[in-house]
This record gives structure tokens, sequence and C-alpha cells, in this order.
């Protein structure tokens, strides 16, 4: 191994960055894959309520659904523009 | 009883040709009948990779058009016995595949085969879903690279959700991973995804792994399915992965890089 190699080893592996990004996006598209079909529709809809009253952009609601054995949380959450 | 295996993956260009032609080689060396359905329609290739492009006649949308029977569009392999191709058709018309029409030549072709390989093309469109529909089994085809992992898990997501198996309720389809072009020497220095990393991705069972090989090119260039290249890398790895299909239990090969010989060492390669 070349003294140029050693330095080189200090810096991530590019496989690795590639694992870890893959590990995210995947479990990211997993878990809209399992989502109903009207959670987006739903998000939307709620948006435009919000929007009503508060200026506030799309990517500022979350909604997101957890499935537990026998029940089914439907979280909302909605970033309010700082005061 | 006949079985529908397809061969997919999302992403074009991994090698889904390549190996559903190496894989019907392989099992019909083995002496077990078997066809390979070309599902990409408009974009046929898989008549050149096995080297039966001057004998096309009709295709698989005059059968499913009634133009044709399922023995005037089989092309019987001059090399094997039991191997036939069915072209697809070179129409630019994106509906002439349609859901009866497929199930109707798959049940036709389960009367006198035991494999039935089902060449899908890229993307999600219509064609791949009908390629992966009827299949019991599936080959996902892999390289190590980001874009093809991603997109082999958006296939597994529509096998589980878009297959026949899965609207009716039944077993389902059996997914096996096919990690192709892979360069052990590259993993090595890591700059490449490993089949461990790409195995707990997408968390299905190995099938193989086709190491990244000169012999690829040249069996295409030929017309020759690479698992007939006995003495190649790619050769032996595909036909160690038809072993595999068949329930034979044969060690992975060419996971780990040549070591490079004393002259290469000492004189640089």
């Amino acid at each position: 191994m070349s003294l140029f190699e050693i330095f080189r080893k200090k810096e991530k592996q590019s496989a690795n960055i590639a694992k870890e990004r893959l590990q995210i996006i995947v479990a990211h598209e997993r878990a809209a894959r399992n989502s109903p079909d009207y959670l987006p529709a739903l998000q939307k809809d709620i948006l435009a309520v919000v929007k009503k009253y508060i200026d506030i952009d799309m990517d500022q609601i979350h909604v997101n659904l957890e499935n537990n054995n026998d029940s089914s949380i439907l979280e909302l959450n909605v970033t309010l523009p700082g005061s | 009883m006949a079985k529908i295996i397809v061969v997919t993956s999302g992403k074009g260009g991994v090698g889904k040709t390549t190996t559903s032609a190496a894989i019907a080689a392989g099992l019909a060396a083995g002496g077990e009948k078997t066809v390979v359905i070309d599902f990409d329609v408009g974009l046929r290739n898989l008549d050149l990779i096995m080297g039966c492009e001057r004998r096309v006649v009709y295709d698989l949308v005059n059968v499913i058009n009634g133009e044709a029977n399922l023995n005037q569009a089989l092309i019987k392999d001059k090399r094997l016995e039991n191997l036939f191709i069915l072209p697809a058709s070179q129409t630019r018309d994106k509906d002439a595949l349609t859901h009866e029409g497929v199930e109707q030549v798959l049940n036709e072709l389960k009367e006198s085969f035991e494999y039935i390989i089902c060449d899908s093309p890229a993307g999600i469109e219509k064609g791949a879903q009908l390629a992966l529909y009827f299949a019991d089994e599936a080959i996902i085809v892999t390289n190590p690279e980001v874009s093809s992992v991603r997109d082999s898990d958006r296939i597994i997501g529509i096998l589980h959700s878009k297959s026949r198996r899965a609207e009716q309720q039944l077993d389902p389809v059996k997914e096996q991973l096919l990690l192709t072009r892979y360069d052990p020497l590259r993993v090595e220095k890591g700059e490449m995804l490993s089949v461990e990393d790409v195995e707990e991705i997408l968390s299905i069972p190995l099938l193989g792994v086709i190491p990244e090989s000169l012999a690829v090119l040249k069996a295409s260039n030929q017309g020759i399915p690479v698992s007939f290249d006995e003495q190649s890398d790619a050769g032996k790895a595909y036909l160690d992965a038809v072993q595999r299909f068949k329930g034979n239990d044969v060690p992975h090969r060419f996971l780990e890089a040549q070591k490079p010989g004393l002259l290469k060492r000492m004189f640089g390669g």
C-alpha cells in the first residue's frame, strides 16, 4: 500500500455512502408504498383548509399513518410560520 | 407443473435479457423443456441475444391477435433440443399486449413446457406489469449501483401488490436476487456496494452473483447465451445460478478479487 493510499483511506468510502443513502430512500419509499392511497389527497385537503387561515406551504404539513397491532394512529403535524 | 418465472429489474441495461437467455439455456441444457418469452414489445432484443433474429416470422402479438398459432411463432433453438423462443413484436402500438391475451398464451405454453421464462421490459409500465403478473417466481436482476438497487426495490413492491399471486392472495411470488456486473476488486477498495450490502437493503435471498465479464459482450456479439461459454467466469456463474434455481446447494464463486500473481505485483498490471 502506498503512502498516498493510506491518506486516501481516511476519506469515507463511496460504497458506504451509497449504502447509507439507499437505506434511507428505500425505507422512505417502502413506508409510502404501504400507506393508504388517500393519504396524499388528505394531506392536500388539510393544507387547503389550514391555508384559508394561515399562509403555509405544502411541505409544512406532514401526515403520517402508523399501524400498531390493534390500532392505527393518524398523526398530523403542521409547522406554523414563526410569529 | 409448469413454472412461470419473470426476469425483471425496473432499471434498464442491468442484464435482464442476458440473464433470461443464460438461465433459459442453462435449464434447457439440463433437460427441462424451456421457453423464453420477450415481453419488450417495440424493442425486441432477445432474438438477437439468442442468435435467432433472422428466423422470426410471427411473434407474441401475432399469437394474441390470432394471426398465427403458437407453434408458428415459437422458434426452436438450433443448439438445444429443449429450448424455444417466443419473440416480441416490433409494433409501436403500446396496447398490443392484453391481459387476457397473455394469460391465454401462458396457459397454452404451460401444457407443454416445464419452465416459462418471461423477459420483462425495463420500467414499470404495462409491458413490465404483464410480464410479472402471472409469475410464480421472480429473478430480480440488480447491479451493485444505487439507481439499480432502488428500482429493484420498487419492482419488488409491485410484485407484492400487483401480481396475480398478490391479488388473489395465493402464496407470494418467490423472489430471488441476481447481482450482475459485480467487480470484487472495486468492492474490496470500497468503491462498489458489496453482495452483503445489496442483500441487506433488498432483503431477498441471493440466487447468484455474476461477475463483470468480457464474456458477456463476446456472447451477445455472437448471439450465443453466455451460459454456453462454460469456460468463462460469467458462464460458470450463470450455470451455478441455474443449479441453485433448481434447488441444488452450490457454493458462490467469483466473490473475491483474483490475487495478482508475483509477476503482476512486481511489474504492475
